[in-house]
């Protein structure tokens, strides 16, 4: 007891001993008088924490470089905002419009459409969100492009009406001038251009939103593109047709009797265009959209909007799985079309055909490196650690070299007469050659794991069970084999781990047909921009691999990983 | 397992058809590349059969026997197709020879348990056969990369001057092609800016992790741990995704601080595999005594702590540095054309147009990975010698 506590209060000892014999009969305490107890928890503590702080750098590197990107990836297979943010007025209208009726959506939800269309048109969303339907709905992206092209003649009728009846419509200076605040207008007309100074924000006047809201809100977003994406004059600028439509809408609508409270400039001119309002030609938008492509008036691309208009959706997760979304939910496409499935099952069975010849051509290996004397086995170990350091694409230019029609191996068949000359094995750009340079390339992640595991077995049992009269196929079976199966499982782990996200290899000598799940994502990342697509296929192939990788861990244990034997 | 087993010589019915056997293999071979693979089994068997015989029987002097078999086959195969027929002849008529005498001499025991039976002798040996086919099929890729990549012609097999060992069929052209182009320059100078780059980042930040790690009380080790390493296991195609469609969205995309941040990422788990393994070694008594004699913890770590983790440091800033130099996957989508890094210039040459400057190139990373094996074996003997040194 007192020895223990001697120990740990070195510096004034003799005090401590003390009293730890004479008087004191409580908890221990250390040198400075606290319990013993609390002083160990906080020295401790300490050491956690300056564990921890050594440890904090890296981790927070490591979120951010790596943990973030695969997150930012997994959010991005189940973002969709694009549908709301580009059509936000459509979306909100299509809420109340039945998907299964088999009716049109009403004239609204065509207004709407309008308005949305015409905004992103302005800033060239809508081609984007056009690219996004077609991954749906064949057709869409041109149906949009066409669509962007035409709402500037929807517009148009009301614009030359209004422009008709007075010029004083057609000046941008005369539609600021209403519609802007005084102040504004004020530090307009200071503002040079040339100056380099920012445009002063466009301010609405007071209350002028209550008596046009449309027209205020749409001019809103008009001087806020023209004045922050464009960097235009605001002041010179004329209004897009889109305004006066909403213009005529508010001239004709719930809000009309407010126009004659209005007496700011312009009151006369307002005052007309209200009276001539009503007379006006008027625009059917479900025509109109009808003439802009016939597709409008159909029911395919309003349930894909209607479907796709959550901000979240499961559909790209489906589209991975070969389903899509139905107005009656998720179902299985049509035959011909189900090519991730495939793709899936060519991933799998590839890979498992890559670790099963690993395993056919790593037991061998790990068998004699771990039977030969030291010295000699040392030796051949150089030749399973060469091809490990060497570069991923100097042994995949070298099996592509190797394995072409007019390669080295087609050569030396031909040349011993195996194969005839004009029948030469195509050993590359198919299944054939993504397996063979494959398993060479992660036959060491086989061996080096083999190799400790059988390093481990010792000679004497196979000795013993062959004197106790087994075969040598008995002994190996019985005595030898269930010893390397944990070498076996953490090599085939690690082999197909690797094997089923493997990118390089099948791209350059897989072909059409020897490919995986992984260069279609590619794909999707770099040519289809399907990056949805690209990250519900990313997302389902990490929860595999990681599926894998938990089993890996239980089993084998990841700090047990060793590189280089 | 030296010599357990007597040897005696073995009779002329046995070892005269098992060479036999083995010429007709040969003959097989040679005989279907000449026209004709059944002409080939035959004379092959009766070559070899009687070579075994003449040699053993009537000859008797096994060194005399085997150095004029070699030498009067090899002459044999020059006249019938000049240089490269000189070395297959040789290499048949040394080990024809050597094949009659270790059978007949019964060697072929010497060094196996006295008790197997003769079909586990044959087993053996046939073992050791495939396990050779198996180190061949490993290491030719690599073999057959080196020489063609000396190739005078632009073709990616070997031209008959090369098989005639004609100097006229070798050359150093895809060696010079690879230093004059500015494509092949620009790629190596990308790739020397980035990978000491990303190996630095990496190294400082898992070294400093690893020791952390190796503490005795590190909370959530588990965990912690497995974040740690996941770079390592998740495919790069996921970590290229996930980095382009992030890197994207902070600008880092395309420039040459996204790309190392993001292989140093990459080479993170090497670092902390290597030192953790390392660490697990280490003294603690050592620091404790730094400590007791009045060093303060930034001295103790420099002076004593890591001299003796330097060997793990180095070789996992090595496997850092590999990984970075080699990465093509994730540069491909992360960088952009300003840092196109010679693994990603590789890549494009072979999916594109294929030219055999891939090759030179292949032919010398396969020097540096030599290099670099050899640095890290060397290494790693090091730092078991010193573990071995400090008591456990």
């Amino acid at each position: 007891m007192s020895d223990a506590n001697n120990a740990t209060t070195a510096p004034n000892s003799a005090l401590a001993a003390e009293r730890a014999e004479d008087e004191y009969t409580g908890p221990m305490l250390a040198a400075d008088g606290t319990p013993l107890k609390r002083s160990l928890n906080r020295a401790l503590r300490r050491q956690k924490i300056s564990a921890l702080l050594l440890i904090a750098p890296l981790l927070i590197f490591v979120l951010v470089t790596f943990i973030a990107p695969i997150a930012d990836m997994l959010f991005r297979s189940v973002e969709n905002q694009i549908v709301q943010d580009t059509l936000p007025r459509t979306t909100t209208e299509l809420k109340n419009w039945d998907s299964e009726g088999g009716e049109l959506p009403d004239q609204t939800v065509y207004k709407s459409l309008y308005q949305d269309i015409y905004v992103a048109q302005e800033r060239k969303l809508h081609t984007r969100l056009g690219s996004r339907l077609n991954y749906e709905l064949t057709g869409a992206s041109s149906l949009f492009r066409k669509s962007g092209r035409g709402v500037d003649d929807i517009g148009e009728v009301y614009q030359d009406q209004f422009e008709d009846l007075n010029a004083f419509w057609k000046k941008g200076e005369n539609w600021n001038d209403v519609l802007g605040s005084d102040a504004w207008l004020a530090a307009m007309n200071d503002w040079k251009k040339a100056s380099g100074d920012a445009q002063p924000p466009f301010e609405m006047r007071d209350g002028i939103a209550d008596i046009l809201p449309q027209t205020a809100d749409y001019y809103s977003i008009f001087a806020d593109f023209v004045q922050n994406e464009d960097e235009d004059n605001l002041y010179k600028e004329d209004p897009w047709p889109l305004i006066y439509s909403a213009f005529y809408d508010d001239l004709t609508g719930p809000t009309a009797e407010q126009v004659a409270t209005y007496a700011g400039p312009g009151a006369t001119e307002l005052a007309e265009a209200a009276a001539a309002a009503p007379s006006f030609a008027t625009v059917d938008y479900m025509d109109a959209f009808a003439d802009i492509d016939k597709d409008w008036v159909e029911l395919p691309i309003w349930q894909t909007i209607a479907t796709y208009s959550p901000k979240f959706t499961n559909g790209y997760f489906l589209n991975a799985v070969d389903m899509q979304k139905t107005p009656d939910g998720p179902a299985l496409r049509p035959e011909d079309e189900r090519i991730y499935w495939t793709l899936f099952k060519r991933t799998l069975f590839m890979s498992v055909c890559i670790t099963l010849s690993c395993i056919l051509l790593g037991y061998p290996i790990g068998w004699i490196l771990a039977n030969l004397p030291a010295r000699t086995a040392n030796l051949l170990m150089i030749l399973v650690l060469l091809p490990f350091w060497t570069s991923l694409l100097v042994r995949t230019s070298a099996w592509k070299v190797m394995l072409q029609q007019q390669g080295v191996i087609n050569d030396t068949l031909v040349w011993l007469g195996v194969v005839a000359d004009d029948s030469r094995l195509a050993l590359i750009n198919n299944q054939t050659g993504t397996i063979i340079a494959m398993t060479h390339i992660l036959l060491p992640f086989m061996i080096l794991p083999l190799y400790s595991v059988m390093k481990t077995v010792p000679p004497s049992y196979l000795r013993a069970a062959k004197s106790l009269g087994a075969t040598n196929w008995t002994a190996f079976w019985r005595v030898y084999f269930p010893q390397s199966v944990p070498g076996i499982g953490a090599g085939s782990i690690l082999v197909f781990i690797l094997s089923i996200g493997y990118y390089i290899t099948p791209e350059i000598v897989g072909g059409r047909t020897g490919t995986f799940i992984s260069n279609r994502i590619a794909y999707h990342i770099s040519s289809s921009l399907n990056w949805g697509l690209a990250a519900a296929l990313g997302a389902i192939l990490l929860a595999v691999v990681l599926g894998l990788y938990y089993a890996y861990d239980k089993i084998v244990g990841i700090d047990n990983v060793k590189l280089g034997g | 397992m030296v010599a357990l087993t007597p040897i005696s010589r073995k009779p002329v019915s046995f070892y005269v058809p098992v060479v036999a056997a083995a010429g007709a293999i040969a003959g097989l071979f040679v005989g279907t590349a000449n026209g004709s693979g059944f002409m080939g089994v035959i004379v092959g068997a009766i070559i070899a059969g009687a070579l075994a015989f003449l040699l053993t029987q009537i000859v008797k002097n096994e060194k005399l026997g085997r150095w004029a078999t070699t030498v009067i086959v090899a002459i044999v195969g020059y006249f019938a197709a000049g240089i490269p027929g000189l070395i297959i002849g040789a290499a048949f008529g040394w080990f024809f020879s050597w094949f009659s005498f270790w059978l007949y001499e019964g060697r072929y025991r010497a060094r196996v348990a006295p008790y197997l039976t003769p079909g586990q002798v044959l087993w053996h040996f046939a073992f050791r056969v495939i396990c050779g086919a198996i180190f061949i099929f490993l290491i030719t890729p690599i073999l057959v990369v080196m020489p063609l990549s000396f190739n005078a012609e632009n073709f990616f097999t070997f031209t008959p001057e090369m098989l005639s060992f004609d100097p006229a069929g070798y050359s150093l052209k895809h060696y010079r092609d690879f230093f004059n182009s500015s494509d092949w320059q620009g790629a190596v100078l990308n790739s020397i800016k980035i990978a000491p780059a990303a190996t630095f980042l990496s190294v400082s930040f898992g070294t400093l992790a690893a020791i952390g790690l190796s503490q005795q009380h590190v909370p959530f080790r588990r965990a912690i741990m497995a974040i740690l390493i996941s770079p390592m296991i998740v495919p790069l195609i996921i970590s290229a995704a996930g980095m382009y469609f992030f890197y994207s969205r902070v600008g880092l995309q395309g420039t040459y601080l996204g790309v190392v941040l993001a292989h140093a990422a990459l080479g993170i788990p090497f670092v902390i595999i290597t030192v953790t393994a390392t660490l697990v070694g280490f003294d603690r008594s050592l620091t404790r005594a730094a400590a007791n004699m009045g060093a303060n913890p930034v001295t103790t770590f420099f002076r004593v702590q890591m001299p003796l983790i330097l060997p793990g440091v180095i070789s996992g800033g090595l496997f850092a540095f590999i990984t970075s130099f080699d990465e093509v996957v994730v540069v491909l989508f992360v960088g952009s054309a300003g840092q196109k890094t010679l693994p990603w210039q590789m890549f494009t040459g072979l999916r594109e147009q294929i030219s055999p400057t891939i090759l030179a190139v292949a032919t010398i990373l396969v020097a540096i990975s030599i290099c670099l094996l050899t640095v890290v074996e060397l290494l790693r003997r090091r730092s078991e010698r010193l573990r071995g040194m400090s008591p456990a």
